[in-house]
């Protein structure tokens, strides 16, 4: 356990980023919400909740993996992140099923 | 557990940690634990999300239960003013990282300039928020206020309430980042944070990532979902 963090965390630090790859992020995030807004003012009827966070989730993924510099950090480092993304869908999935057979069923 | 930490922070910072290298030689048995710094910065991201997260359970909740008066009311929210502050925290979210990068490469003055133009977004953010809530509060609509409670659904006065509860709590939280910015300024100055012991800004990074993660959701889902 320790040796491997050992090696992950002189690989973390020997990767010096770049400014190039952040601008290109930053470019693509900027298009992203560009595409948001665009799409926002057309009627996509019940899609349109599930587009927005689908973008909104893909502009969330580059922010942590390159601007947080998650991917280049060990697997100790990620699972924090995973267990929190669990832990939230867990509490969404199970409100839900009580959420819809209340205003549906 | 304390066993991968040393290793960490030996192997991570071994000059600066052991107090061999630049500035002082007494530093022999200081203790750093860059990896702990930084794992422990995950954690409190964490308890943030779910903070954050209580909130928009409850706005999806009540989205559910109220789907036209949401979809009324997100009309009235101005979309031009949301992108604005959206463009403004990513950027500054890439400004954050460039100070970062230019103060591990050395450029102690480049990463200064990218620290200040970050601070400078915040504040631009804040103003913005300002004005928006000015115009709101200005109609009329702001929490309790006689417009909600006589003549608007009970759906259009939850939206509000969450829209000021949750943007609220989000610039307290941008204003937080800034008076750390303003630390690590001075830090950075002094040389308390320098090119081989930088974790104090990493995870100032961090937490101003984190503001800028919880407004690309926020700005989708008051904004633009109508």
């Amino acid at each position: 356990m320790s040796g491997h963090n050992e090696n992950t965390s002189v690989d973390k630090h020997e990767h010096v980023p770049s400014y190039g790859k952040n601008v290109m992020i930053w470019l693509a995030l900027v298009a992203l919400t560009a595409l948001t807004v665009t799409v926002a003012s057309v009627n996509l009827g019940n899609y349109t909740f599930f587009v927005a966070m689908l973008i909104a989730s893909i502009k969330a993924m580059l922010v942590i993996n390159i601007f947080m510099h998650i991917k280049y950090d060990d697997i100790l480092m990620k699972s924090i992140l995973i267990a929190c993304g669990l832990v939230f869908a867990v509490i969404i999935i199970m409100y839900s099923f009580d959420l819809f057979n209340t205003y549906t069923g | 557990m304390s066993t991968t930490s040393v290793d960490a922070h030996g192997h991570s910072n071994n000059h600066a940690g052991h107090g061999y290298g630049d500035n002082n030689q007494l530093y022999v048995h200081f203790h750093r634990d860059d990896y702990g710094s930084k794992f422990g910065m995950w954690l409190f991201l964490f308890t943030e999300v779910l903070l954050f997260g209580g909130l928009f359970i409850l706005y999806y909740g009540y989205r559910i239960a109220y789907p036209h008066d949401y979809h009324n009311a997100a009309m009235e929210l101005n979309i031009v003013m949301g992108a604005v502050n959206t463009l403004v925290l990513l950027t500054s979210s890439l400004t954050m990282v460039l100070s970062i990068v230019a103060l591990r490469r050395e450029s102690i003055k480049t990463s200064l300039f990218y620290l200040v133009i970050t601070f400078g977004f915040g504040a631009t953010f804040c103003v913005n928020k300002y004005f928006e809530w000015s115009a709101k509060i200005h109609h009329g609509i702001f929490p309790g206020s006689m417009e909600l409670k006589e003549t608007r659904p009970a759906g259009e006065v939850v939206f509000f309430g969450l829209y000021y509860l949750m943007t609220g709590l989000h610039t307290f939280h941008v204003i937080v980042g800034m008076v750390i910015m303003v630390f690590c300024f001075i830090f950075i100055k002094t040389g308390t944070i320098n090119p081989k012991k930088y974790i104090v800004l990493e995870n100032a990074g961090l937490y101003w990532h984190l503001v800028d993660l919880i407004w690309i959701f926020l700005f989708p889902l008051f904004y633009l979902l109508h």
